[in-house]
This record gives structure tokens, sequence and C-alpha cells, in this order.
């Protein structure tokens, strides 16, 4: 049994993590807690839905329609929030008020146009061979792909951050915009296309835990975006490194807390972990010192 | 064109006349209509509508004809409160079906009964609603009743031995059908391996899962409705447990065949109606029903059709003397007398006690139909 439940806690951490990549770069660079981020990771899930059942585009085709769309998403969040807000110099509330906005106009707008019911992606479409590892676990091709997607696309973004020039940027621009202006970085450029790429790594997500958990519904924003924000909590705000083992400490904590305690304490003992680890750490695993901001 | 005019005229003043002389009965319903309890509202609406045209069609009741008043309670407790107080004290209905949800029931139900007027549920199944008082009927059976019945057909056809325990412990519905099926499960000396729980809204249930697996059940008891058990079927096959689901009326819905498409065998269901039952009143309302929809009427619809017919029955049995009060009370009299045959079969009413042990509202005297799926289709067991 234990073989099985870290296959499931790897490909649950996997998603988990890729969600909170998202919230916690919007947060590190642009300084916003972005509540859209929920229902941004949602129209991921049904434009590719869309994608397979009206278009009959393949999988793979469908997730990069999808990353497209939420992308498009989160380019409109930085053009008529975050920029708008940023040029009126917004106490730090504003914008996050104006995510729970959208999130709701859009929550809603998405279950008066598709209906509030359960929808899937059709049987056909999933890869559903069955693999049998050692230990008596089972992985699904699906799952497999589901985590190999999860950790090339943090690769990725791993990879760009620390080793190419606009990466160098971003984070410049993350430890302190007004330097990075006087470094010469396009600023403005740059908040645009991490907003982008934070809706991407979203909607990606959003499509993953609906291929995973074989659901999609207007409100599956919702405890996503909780789990998110601990994620980001727990690893620190901001910081990329602690969004990516926040993501597997909670999807550990939640199955394993099911394996040996009880599933009625599934979210009690992964919240209440994260809570001890804030006690001990209040700044995060990886997070900054208050201070270094002011 | 002019002739046209007149002639709709003369009609439109011709309809007027005829409701001055046969007065409407008025009957209200309230049910979610919206929201996502409209999935079992819905076709509940439909149900109502099909047998008030049908009713209405055969020349009404004693000459006077049904009028429907629906209104929207979204499935939430406030609205249903705010609905029937409308339909009770604005539109003046005679009686009011509704509402949706079990949940909303426990809170609105009372409104009716203060009112002294008849509330019938067409689809509440959870235990406690008809013992708010003797206003309150319903012909939903419930899950008190059908699940010792499907677990047992189960137990005899698969000769299970110990099974695994898997509900929603944060919604009325599946929490009472969990407490149903412990009651069923003790009486019947099945023990369990592990009882496990889930939250609506969850989509992942595979550590559950694979923690009922480990326990070696020869089946899961499944207290959930579609939206989450249907996943979970899915799910369960992916982690290549094959055991039998044995489920509550929340799963009895052709849409398990949509959201489990190919994962949906071997689930047990037990329930009042089938699509599949041949009584010739059930095929007449599948027909008629078809006739007027696309889709296949589902046990929400048959219900709230059976329902309507019920009322009609009793309707026929009393003098309307156009005194509110006076012709409220007289349903409420004539309604528990009423033996009808319909879509979901033979039916009575059985007098239930209220919480202070009175005799209080009425619940439904049926039997189940016990089905398992097999290649995405229920198929009856005897």
């Amino acid at each position: 049994m234990l073989a099985q439940q870290i296959v499931n806690a790897i490909s649950l951490g996997g998603v988990y993590a890729l969600f909170a990549l998202g919230f916690t770069l919007i947060f590190g660079v642009l300084n916003v807690v972005n509540l859209a981020h929920g229902a941004v990771f949602m129209i991921g899930a049904y434009a590719a839905l869309k994608a397979v059942v009206v278009l009959q585009l393949p999988l793979p085709v469908a997730i990069l329609v999808a990353m497209l769309v939420t992308g498009a998403v989160g380019w409109l969040l930085e053009k008529f929030i975050f920029a708008p807000l940023r040029a009126r110099q917004a106490p730090h509330l504003a914008p996050m008020i104006a995510t729970i906005g959208v999130a709701i106009t859009v929550t809603s707008l998405i279950e008066g146009t598709f209906g509030s019911e359960n929808l899937r992606f059709p049987a056909e479409v999933l890869p559903a061979e069955i693999l049998s590892m050692g230990g008596g676990a089972q992985i699904t091709w699906l799952e497999l792909e589901i985590i190999v997607l999860a950790f090339a696309l943090m690769a990725i973004l791993l990879w760009g951050l620390r080793k190419t020039g606009a990466g160098r940027a971003l984070r410049g621009l993350a430890e302190s915009p007004k330097a990075a202006a006087l470094m010469g970085v396009n600023v403005e450029a740059f908040f645009r296309v991490t907003s982008i790429l934070a809706a991407l790594l979203g909607g990606a997500a959003g499509v993953l835990i609906a291929l995973y958990a074989n659901a999609v519904f207007p409100h599956m924003g919702q405890p996503m975006l909780h789990k998110g924000i601990a994620v980001v909590i727990l690893g620190g705000m901001g910081d990329i490194r602690g969004a990516l083992l926040g993501g597997f400490f909670l999807g550990f904590a939640e199955v394993l807390s099911v394996a040996y305690i009880g599933s009625n304490m599934r979210d009690a003992i992964a919240f209440g972990l994260l809570f001890i680890v804030l006690l001990l750490r209040p700044q995060g695993l990886f997070g900054h010192v208050a201070q270094r901001r002011a | 064109m002019r002739l046209q005019k007149i002639l709709s005229g003369a009609m439109l003043a011709l309809g007027y006349f005829a409701g001055i002389a046969g007065a409407q009965i008025k009957i209200g319903a309230a049910e979610a209509l919206t929201g996502n309890a409209a999935q079992y509202g819905a076709p509940i609406r439909r149900g109502f509508e099909l047998a008030v045209g049908e009713i209405n069609g055969g020349g009404g009741i004693n000459g006077q004809k049904i009028e429907m008043v629906i209104e929207d309670e979204q499935g939430k407790k406030e609205e249903a409160i705010n609905v029937f107080k409308k339909l009770i004290f604005q539109d003046k209905v005679l009686m009011l079906f509704g509402p949706t949800l079990s949940n909303s029931a426990q809170a609105s139900d009372p409104v009716a009964q203060s009112a002294k007027l008849v509330v019938f549920g067409t689809s509440n199944t959870a235990d406690g609603i008809t013992s708010i008082g003797n206003y309150v009927f319903r012909n939903s059976v419930t899950e008190a009743d059908i699940l010792p019945v499907t677990l047992r057909m189960a137990s005899q056809k698969t000769g299970l031995k110990k099974v695994a325990v898997l509900y929603g412990n944060d919604d009325i519905f599946t929490k009472s059908g969990y407490d149903n099926f412990k009651k069923a499960l003790q009486d019947l000396k099945i023990p369990v391996t592990t009882t496990e729980t889930f939250a609506k809204g969850d989509v992942d249930f595979k550590p559950q899962l694979t923690k009922i697996k480990a326990g070696n059940p020869d089946a899961i008891v499944l207290s959930a409705l579609v939206a989450e058990g249907a996943p979970m079927m899915v799910q369960a096959r992916q982690l290549g447990i094959t055991l039998p689901f044995i489920g509550g009326n929340g799963m009895n819905s052709p849409r398990v065949f949509e959201l489990a498409k190919d994962s949906s065998d071997n689930l047990w269901v037990g329930s009042p109606w089938s699509v599949e039952n041949p009584a010739a009143e059930n095929k007449k309302f599948i027909s008629a029903y078809q006739k007027v929809h696309t889709t296949l009427p589902d046990q929400f619809a048959a219900q709230a059709y059976d329902a309507m017919y019920i009322v009609a029955q009793a309707l026929k049995k009393i003098k309307l003397t156009g005194k509110l009060e006076a012709d409220r009370k007289s349903l409420r009299d004539a309604l528990p007398g009423v033996q009808w045959t319909g879509a979901t079969g033979p039916f009575k009413f059985r007098q239930v006690a209220g919480r202070d042990g009175k005799p209080a509202g009425y619940d439904a005297v049926q039997t189940a139909i016990v089905m398992m799926t097999k290649s995405n289709q229920y198929v009856i067991q005897k």
C-alpha cells in the first residue's frame, strides 16, 4: 500500500506545486496576492475540455490550447487590473480585492455558459493502460504523463529563471523593481510576461488535475486556491523552490494522513502540519526575512 | 390578418370566461431550477408539467384545470423559505410541492406546516423530514427503506463477506445515507474493513481507495452523489480495484454512464423506479416523456410525475369551496387515503411519528427495485 500511496502523493503534489508556482510568481514579481488564480486554473480545464470535445483536437494539443487561453487571461488581468492599479499606486489590498471580483465573475460566467454540472474528458482520449510497478503499486499512463509534464514545466521554469538573461532580470525585478528599472530592465514588459507565465502554469495545472481526477466543474478552483495559498506560505511567499517543495509537502501530508490516520482528518492533518511549520519558521521554508523588503 | 385578430381575441375572451366558470386549482412548486441542484430540479419540473398536461388534457379534476406556479428556490435553504412564503401568502396556492433538497426541506417545511397547507416532497429522502408535522408528505422513498434491500440483494448475489465504507461527511444527504448503511450492515452482520470519508467538491480519492484496497474487502459501500461518486469509480478502476460498488439513491442516475463511461460496471443501486422497469404505467410515462423531451427521464422526473397524480386522486375526492383555509385542510385530510399505481409502481402513505412521539407526516410505502450496472446500463436484479 505504501508504494501506491507514494505514487498518489507524487502525482497530487506535482499538480499542487505547478499551481503554486504561478501563484508565487505573481506574488514575488508583482507583489500581488492573485485570488483569481483558482479561476484561471478552472478556465484551463474548460479550455482543454472544449478543445477535445468540440474541436476534436488530440490531448497534447488541447493542453497547449488551454495554456494559450489562460495565458491570454493572464495578459488581460495584467492589462486591466494590475497595471492600472499599479499606475495609480493603489494600496496593497486593492489588487487582491479586485482579483476576488474577477474570480467570482469568471466562475459565474462559466457556470452560466456550461452549466454547474460536472463534466469529464471523453474516456476515449485518455490513455488508459495500467503499468504495474514494484511493491503492488500501479500507475496509469495518464498519471505518468501528468507527473512528467508537471516536472518538465517546473524544470523549464527553474532553468529559465536561473540561466537566461530574462530570468536574471526577472529575479532582479522581484528583489527590487526600482533597482531593476535603473539597470535598464523594461519593468512593465516583465510584469506582463510574469502575469502571462503564471496564468499559463495555472492553466496547465487545471488541465492536469481535471485529467487526474476526471472532473471539470465551475467551482473546482476554490479548494485548489486554498491549498495553493497554504503551499506558497509554507514555502515562503514568492519563492520558487519553496512552492515546489511546499506542493509536494502538502501532497504527501494529505495522502499519508489518509493512509495512516484517517480520511476525515485529511485536511486537518495537512493544514495542522503546515501550521506547526509556520510556528517554527514564520517566514516559510525558503522565505526571506521580512525586513529585507522594507 | 384581421380575421385572425378577431378570432384570437374571441378565443382569449372565451378562455377568460372559461377561467371564471371553472376556477382553476392553483398548485405551487418550489424547486431548484438554477445552481448546483438544478440537475435534480429540472427533471422534477418536467415530471410535474407532463402530469399536469395529461390531467388537464383529460378534462381536469371535476371540471377544474390545474394551474401550476413554479418558483426557483436555487437549492438554498434561505431561498426555499422565501419562495414558500411567496407561494403560500402571495399566490395563495392550495398546496405546495418541493423543495428539491432534504437540506432545504428541513428549513422550509415548517413554514408550510404552520401555515396549515400540504407540503409534498418528491425528492427528499433524508431522515426526519416528515416528522416535522402532519401537513408534510413525500412520495420519495427514504434511504432507510431502500438501502437494506439493496445491501441484502447485493450480498446474496455476490456472496460478499466484508465491505469497506466510503461516504461524504459534510452533507446531510450522504451522511444520512451512511447512517442507514451502517445500521443495515450491523443488522446483516457484515463486518466493515475500513470507513473512509471525503468532502463535497473533493476531486482526488486515490488515497482513500488505495487504503480500502489494502484492507481486501469484497465490496465498497458508497454514500455519495454522482458528482463525486462517478470520478471515484473511475479512479478505483485505475487503481485496479474491480470490486462491486453498492450505492444509495444518489448514484441512481443515468449520468453515471456519462461521467464514469467504461468504468461504471458493477454498481448496485436500489430505487422504486427504474428506466428498465417493464410495467405498463412506467412504459406509458417514459414514452410520454420522450415525446416532449429528447433525453430519458430519471427517478426525479418519475417521482414528480407520480406525485401530481397522487394529489389529483385526493382532489377528485373532495369538494373545493373556494375558501382557502377550508380547502387546504380538506385536501390534507383526503391525501393520506390515496393509493396509486404509477411509474414508480404501487404506492400508499404511511404515517410517521413526530419528534414529540405524536403522529406527524407521511412517508411512502413502495417496493425497491435493485439494479446492477453492466455495459453502461442498469440491469434489474431479481
